[in-house]
């Protein structure tokens, strides 16, 4: 298939695929070097097929961390043209460059990758922060819906997803993962099923500064997407990760629920369980699953869920996907596999699998 | 002791006399409904009596009376009570056919066998077999098996 | 006129080898079709009085009787079938018009039997419903866009808006209206029992509540429809939910008529008319010409029950029917039935039953994709009827965005109705469409209610596996999931409209 046909398949097919994740937090803030997330998600090359991989960091652009960080890929220069025209309308654009590269020889269709640090013009700015998310929010829908040869792929502040079509290793040389500092640090290795060219198909998937990676395939897919599209999110992609990306959105900063409400809302106890709570808590649990039961999440996930404060783990409510979790010290280490972990942290103090519908979460206590 | 009784719901009896037929082929050599009714041997006489007037109809067979007129009347020990089980049966070897049986029963559930003259005909409940025919094959609950305690009985 | 002939719809067979001459088929039959000759002794029959009902077939104890389609055969003519020739002899000699009962027997298309099901294979595996739980409780009545709630401590929440006022089902099946008049007190008892001990509702109807029906109300929807039967503030407060019934999927915009001499003692006192009047439903509710004038009914009753208990509105699927359902929510509905052009009905004109109205299929598609797109899915819960027979049928319908189903045809069917058709006669053989005390105490209501329980158990763990193929263990992950309907044989405008894709389009 030509590079238009893949890209065009990609975004507009659902594809199904295994998968491995790995995140690294550390909980009191400290940066460190993204060295080690790149060896753990090797270590899972099983679980992926070279056809995908990608990153996300937090903390990693510490001298614009006030400004909004959009990385764009684009496929010709006419787009970026395009783009670029359309930020400068709403946004003061503080600095522009490409993403900086190592060349690998043996990746192919790279497009072209420019990353953007901007501040929402003045006359827009007036309004409250959670006014300008949604502003930024509407802008990624934008330019992801209606500039074809155009994808926002990474677009929160202090923090940025880096992905590709290739393997772990590949992708993260050709970043330099490397050479960013992070205090968060998530990763994901793909095994779709189809034929990959278009780079924005990879993981890990974001907005705003969520980045989520994702192993599993969501029977609920068709009703989560219907919901959210009533929310005014619109799936671009057709991927679980946008939609699980949108419903921690939705159900974090609009709904301003807590991660435990979250995880009990996505991976839902069942009503043996819930009937069985004393009543307050039972009444509580009931209503989450009546008011929120087009966002429960159905079928086989295990997923890692980052925004700048917070890392979240969660399996799906019978935990047909693994997850580990380790602690060491100040880090907190998640990933599909406990070798993922132990390749990086020989002698962890304590080593758990998070129950099925269990959130693992993991706060950032900056000192 | 108190046999098992055979109870009525006439509210829910349909009319069609399936019990009778039921309880007839049940005592009948063959067992089999069609040969009892179209062969050449003789059809027993139904345990049965059944009743209908206007919309209400109900099936009635011998009630296993705890005092028990027929026994105490008959003359020859033929009608007895059963130790046992508590049920009221009757030995055809012994019985003379005088009757007296038909003519105190309260209920009138004891039928003369005019075709084998002396013998009269009741319910024994189907003590050859697991389970009473007529109820078995009431189509609508009509009448239900109970225990000594009233509970109903399933096959 | 000698035109004027009976026609004979079946022809009774009896197997002389076999029949014992037990009459039991002479004492059952209500339509007078067999009969016992003394002086030959032989059991005759006469053909053009059978409806088809099968009750004799099913009670002779020896199976000596087959219940046959006449064969008779008028000229092949695609056009002028049999059945269109004979409704014409019909109405030339009783110049009336025709009545039926039951649903739309007609070849519409059936777009359950177009659409194919999910099971989930290698990237996502199935789940076995015998071993792991599967999910099926389901509720019914508004729900808020979002939780309102206080946390006390790290864990401890307590809700600021409680939604407690919901109908609670352990199966997303319920039984539709049918009210005692139309159907018997020994049917409306089955389905009432049946629906307590299953963990659903029945409805009433619009005929009110029988008293002897009281202990089943905690389970009861009640209906109030144009006739406003048997409506009072105890019939309300008794209830679980109530629905405004406007129209009914077998006879959009037609009223009812129950007959005066179908009016008995306890009909009478339950629908709280005189005994022996007609009891008439409008066809239009004649205080609500429009939708504000609905506003005011659905308040009121609310204002009656005290905002506790679900009120909906039942509305035949017509043309309008995305809009006029959403005007019904906006208008403070908490559910909205939807019944479809094969639901079915104790009488009806003939016409209108066979032409008027749309399939569910659609009609629940239309709606739940309007309500979604106005934001207000949240506020009402879709209940779908018309002719769900089997539970894949019933899965499909939820996949396209129903949250409940009700079944009227099928509960019936589980009573021992043949779908002979012949409600409006009040002949009903099976004790169901009668009021004929010969008739009626045919209905065991125990065993209806065990057939109907057994019914829904079968159904339900149906739906389990069906589900657990998908790989879904809660059935609110399948509500609306269209993703999980392919469509066979279907134009691009009835995929459109169903909000499916075709068999073969990966996700
Ligand atoms: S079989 Fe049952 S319903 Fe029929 S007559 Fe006997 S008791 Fe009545
Ligand atoms: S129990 Fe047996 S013997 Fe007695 S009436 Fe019934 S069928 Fe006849
Ligand atoms: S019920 Fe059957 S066996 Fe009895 S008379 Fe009728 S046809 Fe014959
Ligand atoms: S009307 Fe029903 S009971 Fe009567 S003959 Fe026909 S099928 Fe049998």
């Amino acid at each position: 298939m030509e590079y238009q046909q893949l890209k065009f398949f990609e975004k507009n097919n659902r594809i199904p695929g295994g998968c491995g994740v790995a995140g690294i937090v550390n909980v009191k803030g400290n940066l460190f070097s993204g060295e080690n997330i790149i060896t753990s998600i090797c270590t899972m090359n099983e679980r992926g097929n070279g056809l995908g991989a990608g990153y996300a960091g937090y903390g990693i652009y510490p001298e614009f961390k006030d400004n909004w960080c959009f990385h764009i890929m684009y496929d010709d220069i006419r787009a970026k043209e395009i783009v670029e025209d359309f930020l400068e309308d709403g946004f003061d654009i503080v600095n522009e460059e490409p993403i900086p590269v190592h060349r690998v020889k043996t990746l192919q269709y790279i497009p072209l990758l420019y990353r953007y640090f901007i501040d929402i013009k003045r006359d827009k700015n007036s309004q409250e922060l959670y006014d300008q998310q949604e502003y930024i929010l509407s802008t990624i829908m934008k330019i992801n819906k209606n500039f074809d040869g155009a994808y926002v792929f990474s677009s929160g502040k202090n923090m940025g997803i880096f992905k590709g079509v290739g393997e772990p290793e590949e992708i993260g040389d050709f970043y330099r993962i490397s050479d960013y500092k992070g205090y968060i640090w998530t990763a994901h290795n793909r095994f779709p099923t189809n034929t990959v060219g278009w780079w924005g198909g990879a993981h890990p998937f974001g907005i705003l500064d969520w980045s989520v990676v994702h192993n599993g395939e969501i029977s609920s897919y068709g009703i989560n997407r219907r919901y959210l599209e009533n929310a005014g999110y619109y799936c671009t992609l057709f991927t679980d990760t946008e939609v699980i990306t949108y419903l921690f959105d939705l159900l974090y900063r609009r709904h301003q629920l807590d991660f435990n409400i979250i995880g009990n809302i996505l991976s839902s106890p069942f009503w043996e369980m819930i009937d069985r709570e004393e009543k307050e808590k039972m009444e509580f649990l009931k209503a989450l699953r009546i008011i929120y039961a087009p966002a429960l999440l159905n079928g086989p996930f295990a997923i890692i869920v980052a925004n700048s404060d917070t890392v979240i783990g969660l399996n799906d409510r019978i935990k047909l996907r693994p997850l580990v979790s380790a602690e060491r010290g100040d880090f907190v280490y998640l990933a599909s596999e406990e070798s993922a972990i132990r390749c990086v942290c020989k002698l962890p103090e304590n080593v758990w699998m998070p129950e099925a519908g269990e959130p693992v979460v993991v706060q950032i206590k900056r000192v | 002791m108190k046999p098992k009784r055979i109870i009525i719901k006439e509210e829910y009896c349909i009319g069609c006399r399936l019990c009778e037929v039921y309880c007839i082929t049940q005592h009948s050599p063959s067992r089999n409904i069609i040969k009892t009714y179209k062969g050449k041997g003789p059809k027993p006489v139904s345990g049965i009596y059944f009743e209908e007037k206007g919309s209400t109809s109900f099936a009635i067979q011998c009630r296993h009376c705890d005092e028990a007129p027929c026994v105490e009347n008959c003359l020859t020990g033929a009608m007895y009570k059963d130790k046992k089980t508590g049920m009221v049966l009757h030995n055809k070897k012994r019985c003379i056919g005088c009757w007296m049986c038909v003519m105190v029963c309260p209920v009138g559930v004891i039928k003369i066998d005019y075709k084998e003259k002396k013998i009269v005909s009741k319910c024994d409940l189907c003590i050859d077999s697991e389970f009473p025919a007529c109820v078995e094959h009431c189509p609508n609950e009509a009448i239900e098996l109970v225990n000594e305690e009233g509970k109903k009985i399933e096959k | 006129m000698a035109k004027a002939k009976n026609i004979t719809e079946f022809i009774i067979e009896r197997d002389e080898r076999r029949c014992i001459k037990c009459q039991a088929c002479v004492r059952v039959c209500a339509s007078d079709v067999h009969s016992y000759d003394d002086e030959s002794q032989e059991l005759l029959s006469d053909n053009s009085r059978c409806v088809g009902c099968h009750f004799c077939e099913d009670i002779c104890p020896t199976g000596a009787l087959t219940i046959k389609r006449n064969p008779s055969a008028t000229k092949d003519n695609a056009h002028w079938t049999r059945d269109y020739i004979y409704r014409i002899v019909k109405q030339s000699t009783t110049g009336g018009i025709l009545l039926t009962g039951m649903g739309n027997d007609k070849q519409y298309k059936n777009y359950f039997e177009h659409m194919v099901l999910n099971a989930a294979q290698v990237t996502n595996p199935s789940i076995d419903p015998l071993r792991e739980p599967m999910e099926l409780r389901t509720f019914i009545g508004r729900r808020p866009d979002r939780i309102r709630y206080e946390k006390i401590k790290e864990n401890k929440y307590i809700l600021k808006e409680s939604i407690s006022n919901l109908l609670h089902l352990e199966i997303p099946v319920m039984f539709s209206a049918m009210s005692f008049g139309s159907i018997s007190l020994n049917a409306c008892k089955s389905l009432a029992k049946a629906a307590f001990l299953s963990g659903t509702y029945w409805n009433t109807g619009e005929g009110g509540m029988h008293r002897n029906l009281y202990p089943y109300a905690e389970r009861a929807i009640v209906q109030i429809a144009s006739g406003r039967f048997g409506v009072n503030t105890e019939y309300l407060e008794r209830a679980a939910a109530v629905e405004i019934k406007i129209g009914q999927g077998a006879k959009p915009g037609i009223g009812g008529h129950l007959p005066g001499e179908k009016v008995s003692e306890e009909i009478s006192l339950t629908r709280m008319i005189p005994e022996g009047t007609d009891a008439i439903s409008p066809a239009p509710h004649h205080d609500i010409y429009s939708i504000e004038d609905l506003r005011q009914l659905i308040f009121a009753i609310k204002e009656v029950t005290s905002y506790k208990k679900p009120v909906g509105v039942k509305i035949a699927a017509v043309h309008n029917v995305a809009p006029i359902a959403s005007g019904i929510v906006r208008a403070g509905a908490d559910f909205v039935t939807i019944d479809g052009i094969r639901g079915g009905t104790g009488a009806a004109p003939l016409v209108i039953r066979d032409n008027v109205g749309i399939p569910i299929e659609l009609a629940v598609a239309v709606v739940d994709q309007r309500l979604r797109d106005e934001g207000i899915r949240n506020q009402a819960s879709i209940i779908a009827a018309g002719g769900f027979k089997t539970s894949a049928d019933i899965v499909k319908a939820i996949a396209l965005g129903a949250d409940v189903v009700y079944i009227g045809s099928a509960a019936l069917i589980a009573l021992g109705c043949h779908l002979c058709q012949k409600c409006y006669t009040g002949k009903c053989n099976w004790g169901i469409a009668t009021q004929d005390s010969y008739l009626t105490k045919r209905l065991n209501p125990d065993i209806g209610a065990e057939r109907l329980c057994n019914l829904l158990k079968a159904w339900a763990l149906e739906i389990k596996e069906m589900l657990g193929g998908m790989g879904i263990n809660a059935i609110e992950s399948l509500r609306g999931n269209r993703e999980q309907l392919r469509g066979i044989d279907l134009t691009e405008t009835e995929l459109k409209l169903l909000g499916i894709k075709y068999a073969g389009e990966a996700w």
